[in-house]
Parts: C-alpha cells; structure tokens; sequence
C-alpha cells in the first residue's frame, strides 16, 4: 500500500489534533522514524500549552460592567443627543414662544451644499442599509442598467465605482429623493455584514469641493464635490476604512480616470 | 434580541483574551472589545442569517484591533511589555517559570501582525483552520503557510533568548 506523503500541513494538523484518525495514525507513524520531526512537533505542542495557559486566566476573569451586553444594548436604545444640544433645547424652553422658535434655525441650521448631500447620504444610509428584504432596487448584475438609470435621471454621466479591489462588492442601487432632486443611491458590502452607500447627486454650484468627514449617531462618512458632482459615502466603519475607501472613489470617478 | 444575546454574551471572554493577547495592553483591549460589542449589537441584523456568530464577532475585534494596531505602529507607540507580565498574566511564582513565560510573551510580540493572529486564534481560541481564515478574510492555505512561520519563528526567537538572556532585554526595554 502506497501512502500520500507526509506534509507540513500535516505535521500542523497533528499539533492542533485537527487530523482524522487515519490521517493522525499515518503521521503517529512517520514522527516515529523521524525523531527530528517528532522534537519540533513536541516542542510545538507544549508550546500551545503554554500559550493556551497563559492567556486562559484572561477569559476566566469577571467581564467588567462596561462590556455587560444589557448595558450595551439600553445605551443604544437611549437616544444620544450631544450636550450642546439639549443645553439649546433648554434655552428655547426657557424662551418660549416665538422668540425661542426664531433661535430654530440658528440652533440647527438647514444643511446646504456638502452639508445637505451628508445628511441626505446618511439618512438612506439608516433606512437602507439595515433592510433585509430589498436593500437595493437594482442588482449590482445590471451594472450599466444603473448606471444609464442614474446618467438619465440625474442628466449627466455617471459610473458605477468598482470597488471589489478594496475587498467590497457592490449589491446595487436605487434612485432616492432629496431635497434637491433625484439622487443615486450605491450599496456596498465587505463579505462580513458590514454595509456601505454611496450617494451621488449634481450640486447646484459647479467645480470641486474638498473631502469633508461627516458623522450621526450611527454611521460616518465623507463627502466632497468633483465636477459639479457631489458624492457622500456612508457606513458604520471606523473613519480609518471610510477615508481611503473615499480617497479611492474620487480617484476612480475622476474625469481623467473616466 | 434574546437570540444576540444568547449568541454574543458566551463569547465575551474570549474576545476579551484575544484582543489582549493582541493588544497587551488591559485597558486598550477592553475598549477595543466595547466597540466591538456595540457595533455587533448596531448591526446584528445585518448579520447573515445562519452565519456563525462567532467568526462574525471574531472578524469584527480583528478588523477594530488591525486599524488600531497600524495606527498605533505610525504614532510610534510602544507595547507595553514591563505593564504586562505580572500584573495581568498569570506568572507562576518560580523565577525559571516567569522567565519563560517572559520569553513566551516576547516571542509571539516579536511576530508579524499577520502571524500572531492566525496563531493566536487557531491556537489559543481553538478556531479551525477554516474559521480562522474566514476571519481573516485570507485562503485557508495562508493560514496553514503563515501559521507554520509563525510557530518556527517562536522556536528561534525563544532558543534566541535562552542563549543571549542578558542581552535581549534592553532591546524590549521602553524607550521615551
């Protein structure tokens, strides 16, 4: 009987006892005639064993409150309004009426330019991106069907970033309102759950403008203009995924990349 | 609800020893591990359904944990081995043990990030190779290649230390 031949891959399996039966007696057998072998396989298997004793009193400690899922779950329930916020809120009551109504719009002002497309991207963000049933209208499969839906209706070219080469795999897309008329609304996933979007719209003024990073309570983003074109990206993601992965779209919708 | 809670609260403890495994540093880990918690809690429903939940949590810390590393690694932070060993990590009272238990420690901190995570995980947290490399997000025959440099680059570094003992400590030594 001819056996396959024993590899390193074998020999790692033998240490993390990850072999069947057949397999483990195979290699029990060819560590017996290499005592080189079977030193370093030894000395790897105490090796787990310290490690594994190290690191067990960890795991074995109380969980600290902060990280009491119940607690985790009400802080969330809870809405977060910044303090400055609620000393405002305060303020108005205090004013009453119609003077504390005037203050509305000092207190939170009605976003415009770069400022209107991230609170625009961010509520399509928190409507669209938990959805389970019909995240996207249209699948990422009909890729230039998308991208000739959004060219016509926001009248003027636009691309469907490819971002599979940063690891996220485009779903789809869906035309969305905002208040200043019909946007394109991209969704992105990363293979482990966590979702993107990337709204696109035309501004009303011409040119360029400058990334900016924006935030709610549940999700950040960048958004900038290029070419009259106003771009917001979203997602739960630290700023430190978001930001490359917008440095990454700008670059790939330039008009010199398109 | 009950269901991530009945899924994600069991798991704690070891998200918590990986992230201080990989962090070593207490506090930097627990804070690491509330974010996780918070983001899994915010997006469970955008789980898949029928995925592990374990390889889902593990993914998310690792995912939290590289982005602070590397940030980290560009501020120049050191890690902080001297806070460590004893006052966090169970030393066993002889001197020869806590020696070794040292040369443990500064061994795996030695590894590339890439290597002590995929021996971290299949070893210490029992992961297969196949969550393992789900969790990474890289081909199960990387985890066996990286998983094997790994353990032999901990053999060299500890025999290393068993032969030069004087002279590995103050290149491990702080520096302000």
């Amino acid at each position: 009987m001819t056996m396959r031949p024993i590899g390193e891959d074998d020999l790692q399996g033998f240490v993390d006892e990850r072999l069947d039966t057949a397999r483990r007696r195979e290699v029990e057998a060819y560590l017996a005639d290499h005592p080189e072998a079977r030193a370093r396989v030894d000395r790897l298997v105490d090796m787990g064993d310290a490690m594994r004793a190290a690191f067990a009193p960890i795991a074995a400690e109380p969980v600290p409150a902060r990280l009491n899922l119940t607690r985790i779950v009400e802080a969330r329930r809870r809405p977060q309004r910044p303090v400055w916020q609620a000393m405002a809120a305060g303020l108005l009551l205090l004013l009453g009426g119609a003077a504390g109504w005037g203050l509305r719009d000092v207190v939170s002002p009605v976003p415009t330019g770069i400022a209107a497309l991230a609170q625009a991207a961010s509520m399509n963000y928190a409507v669209y991106a938990p959805d389970h049933t019909r995240p996207v209208e249209l699948a990422a499969a009909d890729r230039n069907e998308l991208a000739g839906w959004f060219s016509a209706r926001l009248k003027r070219t636009v691309g469907v970033p490819d971002l599979s080469g940063a690891g996220y795999r485009l779903m789809g897309g869906r035309l969305v309102a905002t208040q200043q008329g019909p946007a394109g609304l991209l969704m992105y996933d990363d293979g482990h759950g966590a979702r993107f979007v990337m709204l696109m719209r035309p501004m009303s003024v011409p040119g360029d403008a400058p990334m900016q990073p924006h935030t709610s309570g549940t999700s950040n983003g960048y958004a900038w203009a290029q070419d009259g074109l106003g771009y917001s990206l979203v997602g739960a993601a630290d700023p430190a995924v978001l930001h490359p992965l917008a440095d990454a779209i700008r670059r790939a919708t330039s008009p010199k990349a398109i | 609800m009950t269901d991530m809670m009945r899924l994600i609260a069991p798991l704690i403890p070891a998200l918590r020893r990986y992230a201080r495994a990989l962090l070593r540093n207490p506090a930097d880990a627990d804070d690491l591990v509330q974010d996780c918690l918070e983001r899994a809690v915010g997006r469970w429903h955008q789980r898949q359904a029928g995925g592990d939940a374990r390889t889902w949590l593990f993914a998310i810390l690792h995912n939290l944990a590289v982005t602070q590393m590397r940030q980290r690694a560009r501020r120049g932070a050191h890690m902080p081995i001297e806070d460590m060993a004893e006052a966090t990590l169970a030393v066993a009272p002889t001197q020869e043990s806590a020696l070794r238990h040292r040369d443990l420690m500064c061994a795996l901190d030695a590894l590339p990030e890439e290597q002590r995570s995929v021996l971290l995980l299949v070893t210490v947290e029992g992961l297969s190779y196949s969550e393992t490399a789900e969790i990474l997000a890289i081909p199960t025959g990387t985890v066996m290649s990286r998983l094997s440099r790994a353990r032999d680059r901990m053999i060299q570094s500890m025999d290393g230390a068993e032969a030069a003992v004087p002279a590995k400590r103050p290149l491990l030594r702080r520096v302000k």
